[in-house]
């Protein structure tokens, strides 16, 4: 059922249209631009604003050649992606057409008007039927079962069902391809409905099939120590990373796209440099991932409008992307979500409403920009699944995004309305990221609210009374920074030797602790067992009572054992240097815990 | 077929408006003023039968009775394989040289599709540039993008020209915006050399301001045509910020809502569209942008510097007339630097700690501390990195750059005073007369 209407003005990429009928705010729409020859190019297009007769569109594509007066096609659909087998691995523009087919179609470059399927229609899957003839089931209901990568993928009753389904058929296991129908089933209202393994969902809405949402409690490791220990983020929980150009942001983002203890990681490159996209593209299928010896990419959905690409389609990606982060964790899985950069998707919303002529708000971005933000992260979360064949299960969706704040200054309104919703800030500074000390996370600045919210859980994977010892760490690194501070501008001789020492162990703790080289293999994947322990033997120096004669001493010490630890941190746990480290480290501790003061002595 | 309208109902800074039917959003429209000649303007706003025109030459002198004809094309660039080099256009694709129309041309659409992210392929190639802090300190490599942030009266046009003169690609490309009608004769008379692989876009300051926003679409439009038929493509162009900053004008002059010190809020979007169009195109060509940017007061977090940080892989940062080598950085670098000779990547490092060291004792000496022995061979080292390696005039090929960089550091330190692997020490160090 379609309205139709034509095209009454062009501005940039919004058209307004005359219509007759009905519309639905948000519906897709269709320009049609004939061409001289072949057939006409339809530009996709989604209803953003209704006045009267007239209402405004966002159209996802390049406007020239549109025509006062051409042909729309508003459809009654809700801008949707399609969900089902064979979203893993796969490479999307920001709407869900898949990049390799469109290249094998149009060539090097993005032509206009050209929409793919997302999934492949001609791939045949295992299915195996799970609910029977006569079931009572809800939305959200296993089916059946596909394998898909590590996991079986579950097929459900759809998600936009509304009260109790009866199974009417079901297909006998076998392969089948996506579309054909798998099941039939009688909807509350008595009408018959065919399922296939694929269903639309609105991009837009919350995926809302589960029983309740859960207070998230468990950690995501990263493999970031100074993530995992200062700053944890939770399963189902949220994080935002804001910094400057060139403080990092790609590096660390990549380093959780790859390290990042999840079942699915979905990675939104929302406006970002493509050359980004293209490293994690062609470098994830030729890596092996330790935990299912399978390779990255079999885990990776990258939905990617990068920023040449068109900037409707680039506010559509984020929805796209936590939509099939959503879908994936339906089926009981540990999901990932990372948006790079929600600035640019910011940015996106305040061009349109610059078009629209609204009244704008700070910095001309549109008046509901927080509210926007805030409950696109309201889509992470760790929910409760319940299905009469698979039982009692927890799915969540853990959303991490950048923000690239104009200048690097973190008052922007971007910033300043994520950090008003999300669980965890890792702000990245540029005096971090020019002393190179990466990851160039702030110490002081950051914060997470999940630290002390999941602390039974931390302390089952880090060993009892960790919570605390991390309070205590960050206590002792802000007052070596404020000793730093103070030495500036008094100078070292004015110190004491206690209170130099302390300022050296601070010093130490950062750099063998909180820095991490991303592009060790070792340094970079460290596991919870050796971040535990690094952390104790770091936690062990800072509390040593060290009897150093002097402030050089101290600092001559005191680097030895930072390049010892460093060494140690580069060494892989079977091997010699490993050990060799660790022993040198012991040695040092004790030669200069055994001595005694020069006061000591003396007296 | 062709409309043609006489009556234009508003004038406003570069765009006019007036009633027509038929008009595709885009096209090109040609006024005939009342002197007898023409002016062209692109249709930036539909709505009903109001068309606004944005007039490449600006209005000055636009009538409101003056025949307005709207063409049935958009914007499109003359393209010809062979007859473009050493030639020079305006903004519009018009030459400015005084030599005839460009002959066998075909017409191409400018600022086109963007690049499959799918097609595109990690960067392997690096471009050599004969300047040692460009290729042995922050190797330029195909496909990259890459600024020059600088500040006015710095020499950033001499470096453009002589990267334009030195670099190895098949063809280069300068787009030149807000340029002073000196720097334009800098350019057209220093480049005489280069021109048979040289061609100019080129807009100067007392040009029309919309012609200086379609430097870069025409420059990369034509970037692309011979990209894809495997040539390697340098873009070069001069300057970013005026270019911004004619965005800025003409935004305003459309009673755009400024977001950031009176830029449009797509600046970021419009930037990147640019720089995007950096491409290696697997098994053909590859389009390689350098980009000065000047920092109005040298601030880094000014918007255009700002936006293009987060689009460009790196930057070079041109600074008392040499590129600095602590504020520059090339992203991809990496990538390159492994494929060159094994003692690239260590002896890079090895130099730029010790003028590191070096700058340190300047400071110190500046503030009055004694120096020791080995701060003055810091210092007459430093001396001499920058007379022969920092100084824009030299020019030399990567090896011979890397056998004077062991040269000058044997000049001043014993093997044991430099970070560097014994291996690489044995295999490169000076022997002693």
């Amino acid at each position: 059922m379609t309205t139709k209407a034509v095209v009454a003005g062009v501005n940039g990429n919004m058209i307004t249209a005359r219509f007759e009928g009905t519309v639905r705010m948000n519906a897709v729409a269709y320009v049609i631009l004939p061409q001289k020859s072949g057939d006409p190019i339809r530009l996709k297009a989604e209803v953003i604003r209704v006045r009267n007769d007239e209402c405004d569109m966002q159209v996802f594509e390049d406007t020239r050649g549109v025509v006062v007066g051409m042909t729309i096609e508003i459809t009654d659909e809700l801008l949707a992606l399609e969900l089902g087998p064979g979203l893993l691995s796969l490479v999307t523009d920001g709407l869900g057409n898949p990049l390799e087919q469109l290249a094998q179609r149009s060539g090097y470059f993005l032509q206009r008007g050209l929409y793919l399927p997302t999934l492949d229609r001609e791939k045949q899957w295992a299915y195996t039927p799970v609910a029977r003839v006569g079931d009572r089931l809800h939305a959200g209901h296993t089916l059946g079962t596909v394998p898909e990568g590590p996991f079986k993928h579950r097929i459900a009753v759809p998600f936009g069902i509304v009260g109790e389904v009866e199974v009417l058929e079901t297909v006998p296991a076998g392969n089948y391809r996506v579309e054909r129908e798998i099941a039939r089933l009688r909807l509350p209202g008595g009408e018959e409905r065919a399922v296939s393994m694929v269903q639309q969902w609105p991009v837009k809405k919350p995926i809302r099939a589960y029983v309740e949402r859960l207070l998230p409690s468990k950690p995501l490791t990263t493999r970031v120590r100074i993530i995992d220990s200062f700053f944890p983020i939770a399963e189902g929980g949220t994080a935002c990373i804001p910094g400057p150009f060139g403080a990092g942001k790609t590096v660390l983002q990549q380093a959780l796209s790859r390290f990042g203890d999840a079942d699915v990681v979905i990675v939104a490159a929302c406006g970002e440099r493509a050359g980004e996209v293209v490293e994690t593209l062609r470098e994830f299928p030729e890596l092996i991932d330790p935990r299912t010896g399978r390779t990255l990419m079999e885990r990776t959905i990258i939905i990617c409008n990068t920023s040449s690409m068109p900037v409707a389609a680039r506010e559509a990606s984020v929805y796209t992307a936590v939509t099939v982060a959503e879908y994936y964790r339906q089926m009981g899985l540990r999901v990932l979500m990372l948006a790079d950069s929600t600035s640019r998707w910011a940015q996106a919303l305040r061009e349109m409403s610059g078009r629209l002529e609204e009244i704008p708000g700070e910095e001309a971005f549109p008046a509901y920009l927080g509210s926007v933000i805030a409950s696109f992260y309201e889509r992470a979360g760790l929910v409760r699944l319940e299905d009469p064949y698979l039982g009692e299960t927890t799915g969540s969706v853990t959303v991490v995004g950048t923000v690239s704040p104009a200048g690097g200054n973190f008052e922007e309104p971007v910033t300043q309305s994520t950090l008003a919703v999300v669980g965890c800030f890792l702000g990245l500074t540029y005096a971090r990221s020019y002393a190179k000390r990466f990851p160039a996370i702030s110490p002081l600045e950051s914060w997470s609210k999940y630290l002390d919210s999941m602390r039974s859980e931390l302390e089952g994977i880090y060993g009892e009374g960790w919570v605390d010892d991390v309070r205590e760490m960050q206590n002792h690194y802000a007052e070596g920074q404020r000793i730093g501070d103070q030495m500036k501008v008094i100078g070292e001789e004015e110190l004491t030797l206690e209170i130099f020492t302390h300022y050296l162990k601070a010093e130490l703790f950062d750099a063998v602790f909180l820095q991490q080289n991303a592009f060790s293999d070792v340094d970079a994947n460290p596991s919870t067992e050796r971040v535990a322990m690094a952390f104790k033997l770091a936690r062990r120096i800072v509390d040593q009572p060290f009897t150093f004669p002097d402030k050089d001493t101290a600092r001559d010490v005191l680097l030895n054992l930072t390049s010892l630890f460093r060494n140690w941190n580069l060494a892989a746990e079977d091997t010699d240097d490993y050990k060799r480290f660790l022993d040198e480290l012991e040695a040092v501790i004790e030669e200069w815990s055994g001595k005694k003061s020069l006061a000591e002595v003396t007296a | 077929m062709k409309k043609i309208y006489q009556r234009i109902e508003r004038i406003d800074g570069p765009v006019v408006m007036l009633r027509a039917k038929g008009v595709a959003y885009g096209e090109l429209a040609r006024i005939r003023l009342n002197d007898g000649t023409d002016t062209y303007a692109q249709v930036i706003k539909l709505r009903d039968d109001q068309v606004s025109l944005q007039v490449f030459a600006g209005t000055k002198g636009v009538g409101t009775g003056d025949v307005v004809e709207f063409l049935g094309h958009q914007v499109q660039l003359a393209y010809s394989e062979t007859n473009l080099m050493g030639r020079t256009f305006n903004g519009v694709g018009e030459p400015i040289d005084g030599r005839a129309p460009v002959a066998d041309t075909a017409a191409v659409a400018i600022a086109g599709p963007s690049f499959n992210p799918a097609r595109r392929i990690i960067p392997s190639k690096m471009i050599q540039t004969g300047i040692p802090m460009i290729d042995m300190f922050n190797s330029l490599v195909e496909s990259q993008k890459l600024p020059i942030f600088s500040v006015a009266g710095e020499p950033y046009n001499p470096l453009l020209a002589r990267i334009a003169k030195q670099a190895e690609a098949d063809v280069i490309i300068l787009g030149g915006m807000g340029l002073k009608y000196d720097d334009y004769l800098f350019f057209r008379d220093d480049l005489a050399s280069a021109r048979d692989r040289l061609i100019m876009f080129i807009h100067t300051a007392s040009d029309p301001v919309v012609e200086c926003m379609m430097v870069p679409d025409m420059a990369l439009a034509t970037a692309e045509q011979y990209a894809t038929q495997g040539k390697r493509v340098l873009v070069l162009l001069t300057d970013m910020t005026a270019f911004s900053d004619a965005m800025k004008e003409i935004a305003v002059a459309m009673e755009q809502i400024p977001a950031n010190r009176g830029y449009p809020g797509d600046l970021y979007s419009q930037l990147a569209a640019r720089y995007e169009k950096a491409v290696d195109i697997e098994g053909s060509g590859s389009i390689t942008v350098l980009a000065v940017t000047t920092m109005p007061g040298d601030d880094v977090t000014h918007p255009v510097p700002d936006n293009t940080g987060y689009i460009t892989e790196g930057q070079f940062y041109l600074k008392g007339g040499v590129i600095d080598p602590f504020g520059s950085l090339s992203r991809l670098k990496q990538v390159v630097n492994k494929k060159t000779r094994d003692d690239h990547a260590p002896l890079m490092n090895a130099m730029i700690q010790l003028y590191d060291g070096c700058r340190k004792v300047r400071q110190q000496q500046s503030m009055g501390f004694s120096i020791s022995s080995y701060d003055e061979h810091l210092l007459a080292y430093g001396g001499e990195f920058e007379e022969r390696m920092m100084n824009l005039e030299v020019n030399l090929p990567l090896e011979k750059q890397l056998d004077l960089g062991w040269q000058i550091i044997a000049g001043h330190f014993q093997p044991r005073q430099v970070s560097l692997p014994e291996n690489l020490i044995e295999k490169y160090w000076p022997a002693t007369e």
